[in-house]
């Protein structure tokens, strides 16, 4: 099982209803988020591309923020969901200088916190939050072992690229282009 | 033309616009920690080679400073950590992988060799000494029968600890500028300059103040080709570091580094101990300060200059 999830670049208008169903969802504090948007624009007018991305952790199959970790809170989870342990977290930062994605933040109580595609919705049989919110449907979330699943699918359907991927992390969250 | 524009959310006042996480804690923490590195691992050095008698104010008087830097290092860490009551965890696991976890280990060994070595030598200080408790008594006496392994130990973990420091930082490819292997040595080299500097301060014997100031010279002269070579392995490396070096050539941390560090830290102490050496008579202070100055100064500016260098994407 390797979780994965796509963003469709094309259709995603950056409305940032993820982040607040992110947000509303998991009861990040204010001030913070796990996910956000960010929009690239490229070119000289008239000559202008733009780009949409909703980014979050890329739950790296070679995660920096788990190698370093000093207490193993930072570990990899079912499906290769990177996710911390809160109790075992000592609020160090190492994993936070360590993501090259900037995608983890010190929560106030203290922990280090982190998008964590909505493990506790995906143990019962649902989708992340942000994906079961967005109006354009332009995120898929799935199994890529799963021949069957959407994210499969569409991946060998659309082209697609990675962020960062000369960091060497081998980031599981995809743009379709 | 390429702008990138984050439109909603990404609110993190600790990531953006760059990251700071780490500030002067973990910088005093690196330079406490330097410093008492060297001043262990020089003198275990001597101990073990039996030069006892003629450097006896570094084996003997200066490791009394490194249980103190020590433990104001490990306050210093123990304020940075956001999750303070959970800092035990550091203890209950062993993470080969994680620089951090072993620094935490190698802590937990110098620091108290560290007290016994001061124990040993307490008379050296305080004449009239009394442990009180024969037990206390007993123990003095078993260390001292194994004072040798006790050096050996004491000299590598030493050396751990230093190369540690640098390795912290070194071992994170998200920030291109700490992202060098030559940060470990580097930061070692440093360490025992500022180790000899406290000797140098400390010493009243002229031969042991002229050997120190010989020893930091030669240690001046490796920090040197080590941060060109540093600099030569970041120009002829991928964008995101010849990024991260050009905030020393002409960036914002141009001032602060080749001033503070290479010329007060480094240059100027240099220049100083090759006049002592030769038949001017300097102030022995000066040189000593300067260079603990710029150990300081190398840590405050590593550790916070890496933080703005990032991967481009």
């Amino acid at each position: 099982m390797r979780y994965a999830m796509a963003v469709d670049t094309r259709k995603c208008v950056g409305c940032s209803d993820c982040v607040v169903a992110c947000q509303t969802e998991n009861n990040v504090p204010i001030g913070f988020c796990r996910d956000w948007v960010i929009e690239v624009m490229d070119g000289t007018y008239p000559q202008l591309e733009m780009e949409i991305r909703s980014e979050r952790c890329n739950h790296c199959a070679n995660a920096p923020c788990v190698r370093c970790c000093p207490t193993g809170a930072s570990r990899i989870e079912e499906g290769g969901i990177v996710a911390v342990e809160h109790n075992v977290c000592i609020g160090c930062g190492a994993c936070i200088a360590s993501c090259p994605y900037d995608a983890r933040y010190p929560h106030p109580a203290g922990y280090v916190d982190k998008c964590t595609f909505c493990i506790h919705r995906i143990r019962n049989g649902m989708t992340p939050a942000c994906v079961d919110v967005c109006p354009t449907k332009c995120l898929y979330f799935g199994d890529l072992d799963d021949r069957n699943s959407d994210i499969t699918a569409v991946l060998k359907r659309r082209k697609s690229k990675t962020l960062i991927p000369e960091a060497g992390t081998d980031p599981h969250l995809y743009f379709l282009k | 033309m390429k702008e990138e524009l984050i439109v909603s959310g990404r609110m993190n006042q600790l990531v953006d616009p760059h990251l700071h996480i780490w500030h002067w804690q973990i910088s005093i923490y690196l330079f406490l920690g330097g410093m008492a590195a060297g001043i262990l691992a020089i003198a275990a050095l001597y101990y073990i080679r039996g030069r006892e008698k003629d450097y006896s104010t570094a084996v003997r008087i200066t490791p009394f400073l490194a249980p103190v830097l020590l433990i104001l290092g490990l306050i210093a860490l123990f304020i940075d950590l956001r999750h303070k009551l959970f800092f035990w965890q550091l203890y209950t696991n062993i993470k080969l992988q994680s620089p951090m976890s072993w620094g935490a280990w190698t802590l937990m060994v110098i620091t108290p060799v560290s007290f016994i070595w001061c124990a040993l030598h307490i008379n050296d200080i305080f004449p009239k000494w009394d442990w009180k408790f024969k037990w206390l008594f007993d123990l003095e006496v078993f260390f001292r029968k194994y004072k040798k392994a006790l050096a050996w130990v004491m000299l590598v973990y030493a050396i751990i600890l230093g190369i540690y420091t640098g390795i912290l930082l070194s071992a994170f490819n998200a920030r291109p500028l700490w992202n060098t292997s030559i940060l470990g040595p580097l930061f070692l080299t440093s360490g025992l300059s500022a180790g000899a500097a406290v000797t140098l301060i400390l010493s009243r014997n002229k031969a042991e103040r002229k050997q120190f100031a010989r020893i930091d010279l030669v240690l001046i002269g490796i920090e040197l080709f080590l941060i060109i070579h540093m600099f030569m392995g970041f120009l002829a490396s991928t964008q995101v570091q010849i990024e991260a070096a050009k905030m020393f050539l002409g960036g914002p941390y141009t001032m602060s580094f080749w001033i503070f560090v290479v010329i007060l830290g480094m240059l100027v102490p240099a220049i100083l101990e090759i006049m002592e050496l030769g038949k001017f008579n300097v102030p022995v202070l000066m040189p000593a300060i300067l260079v603990i100055f710029g150990s300081l100064m190398l840590r405050f500016v590593i550790v916070y200059a890496g933080q703005m260098s990032r991967w481009l994407y």
